[in-house]
């Protein structure tokens, strides 16, 4: 077994993951649900520590944990913001205004996609279709489903987070 | 003539969350109907309906369910596709949201037929909420006895779990959804073994889409006769989803006979967008070859769309209006494609990244005479050379794009490439 560097899950997280055990036949299958909590546990997003630690809990090597981890666009390998927003601008939303949005959004942050504010409050990136394409355009903040946005309503959307 | 909704009748009625309002409702008659049967009568039941999958390929349900081998020691699984991603597709987000005891029913309906003891729904991880709704659901369901050791007290045993994904369009292909649910990068595996003998875990595997297995109970209860009487014809049968978006009043998600044609589905939405006139509409979302207006009176399903040169796919339609750039629509589709493409087939790989980059370069104003043939070159080099489907997903639009559409991809080759309104996706105010 490839060397961790001693990195631990919290004890917290170890539960959550054991909980889940009896539902799999692999221990490997519990590395999407592990990665989902401890993304949530250090401020979402996956710093090399967390891999780490994800890797010892489940017996496996940090490097396969990384392979997993740069495969999907949920796992992030750079600090995010309080907030993280996710603007789809596939073709349903473009039809609808979501490039339009997407710039005021940029503009009224004033970062680039998968930067943070200075205060730490907002980051954003493009995304791919996010299946609610009724309310385009439209995105996510943090967890839920925005719709049915302007470039005057995303600016109101970011003042009216914490 | 009216149609009475099958799939989105509880729809405005969140008490069918739990078993008890659920059944109110009528629900588990289907699960009721089916444990009285042997597991091979309700596959010949499904096989007999008619009815073939809803996630894109068409596949017929029952045959799929008939080839899981009966003599075996192994376990046996059902992994339904909640992943959800084909540009345009936001059906099974309605189901969950709406009616997660339904899914539910159709999911232990098929185990019951199969032989299986755990059912895996692999949902979307963007769908953070419905895979919430969902597990309240079947928490709920076991303490009803709908799940567990013994469902419905009728012996077979049965567990049922959410496992969520985390953002990967390949994870919808089957073998890719297998790999992810192992603990891997989503990448498509050699077919064969195909999953129904090597799926899950190296054992025998049922994957079906969520709007599929919402159709299960109903043929159960109602009777395959019932369910062929709906539709187009005997291979195009049953109620279908078809999740409208685009330029039209009311975008939404529409249950219909299958083979409604875009008439009555724009018709149903409040008309176009701003009384504008209809160029284009894709079918079958971002994979399926993109049609002109002369199609509008194509019924909409498998057969009838193959036949045009287009595909059913997940039946996400996309309408465009006369205003609508097409080049700059499917290039974000080339976009799109380039970003998912899993990287394991050299074909794929490379192709989709050439295809954006063509139309990237023809959107920016440095097209050239001839760059229309180099994307049908591209598409040729592509289809059929890989592992999974994605690369003919992402000839799909390029393809139809300059066979159906040439004066719209010469007017960007002709041009010095200086915006008309008519090149914007959309030419005043957002929307709403």
């Amino acid at each position: 077994m490839a060397d961790t560097n001693g990195a631990r899950l919290p004890d917290e997280i170890r539960d959550a993951i054991d909980a889940l055990r009896p539902r799999y036949p692999t221990e490997e299958a519990l590395l999407l649900p592990a990665l989902h909590l401890a993304q949530r546990h250090w401020d979402g997003w996956l710093p090399d520590e967390a891999i780490e630690a994800v890797a010892h809990e489940l017996n496996l090597t940090p490097a396969k944990v990384y392979g997993v981890v740069t495969f999907y666009d949920l796992y992030h390998q750079k600090p995010v913001g309080r907030h993280r927003l996710r603007v789809c601008t596939n073709l349903s939303c473009a039809l609808r205004g979501a490039e339009e949005v997407l710039a005021s959004l940029k503009n009224h942050l004033q970062v680039d996609e998968n930067e943070v504010t200075p205060d730490g409050k907002c980051s954003f990136v493009h995304f791919e279709c996010l299946g609610a394409c009724e309310q385009a355009p439209m995105m996510m903040v943090d967890d839920d489903y925005r719709g049915h946005l302007t470039p005057e309503s995303v600016r109101q959307i970011v003042e009216e987070l914490d | 003539m009216a149609y009475e909704p099958v799939l989105l009748r509880h729809v405005g009625h969140p008490e069918v969350r739990t078993v008890a309002g659920y059944r109110e409702r009528g629900g588990y008659r289907g699960l009721e109907q089916a444990l009285t049967m042997e597991p091979d009568e309700v596959i010949e039941a499904v096989k007999d309906s008619g009815l073939r999958g809803r996630g894109g390929a068409g596949f017929p349900a029952g045959l799929k369910w008939s080839f899981i081998p009966k003599e075996t020691d192994q376990p046996k699984y059902l992994v339904c596709n909640a992943d959800e991603s084909e540009p345009g597709t936001y059906k099974d987000r309605i189901l969950m949201e709406e009616d997660p005891q339904q899914l539910i029913e159709g999911c232990a309906i098929c185990c019951y037929a199969v032989s299986a003891n755990t059912c895996y729904i692999y949902i979307r991880g963007e769908y953070v909420e419905q895979a919430e709704i969902l597990e309240e659901a079947i928490r709920d369901a076991y303490q009803a006895g709908v799940l567990g050791d013994s469902v419905m007290g009728k012996g077979f045993k049965l567990d049922m779990y959410v496992h969520r994904g985390a953002g990967a369009y390949i994870c919808g292909e089957e073998t890719g959804m297998l790999e992810s649910l192992e603990g891997k990068r989503g990448q498509p595996r050699i077919k064969p073994p195909f999953p129904a003998v090597v799926g899950a875990f190296g054992c025998p595997t049922v994957i079906n889409n969520v709007e599929t297995l919402c159709n299960v109970p109903h043929i159960l209860e109602r009777g395959a006769d019932w369910f062929k009487q709906i539709g187009t014809d005997e291979r195009n049968t049953g109620p279908k989803l078809y999740c409208v978006s685009g330029h039209v009043e009311r975008p939404g998600t529409y249950e219909y006979p299958i083979g409604a044609t875009l008439n009555q589905i724009i018709e149903g939405c409040g008309g176009m967008w701003r009384g504008r006139q209809l160029k284009a509409f894709i079918p079958g979302g971002a994979s399926a070859p993109m049609l002109p207006a002369e199609f509008a009176d194509t019924p909409l399903d498998f057969d009838n769309l193959a036949k045009a040169g287009s595909m059913l796919g997940s039946a996400a339609v996309v309408v465009m209006d006369d205003q609508t750039d097409l080049v700059r629509s499917v290039y974000r589709l080339a976009k799109f494609f380039n970003h998912e493409s899993c990287g394991q087939c050299t074909p794929c790989r490379e192709g989709t990244n050439w295809a954006e980059l063509v139309l990237k370069k023809i959107v920016a104003g440095n097209g050239k005479p001839g760059d229309d043939e180099l994307i049908l070159r591209i598409c040729r080099n592509m289809g059929g050379t890989t592992l999974c489907p994605l690369a003919d997903a992402a000839v799909g639009p390029l393809r139809s794009l300059v066979q159906n559409f040439p004066d719209e991809v010469r007017a960007w080759l002709d041009s010095d490439g200086a915006l008309t309104p008519a090149r914007q996706y959309f030419s005043e105010g957002v929307t709403v």
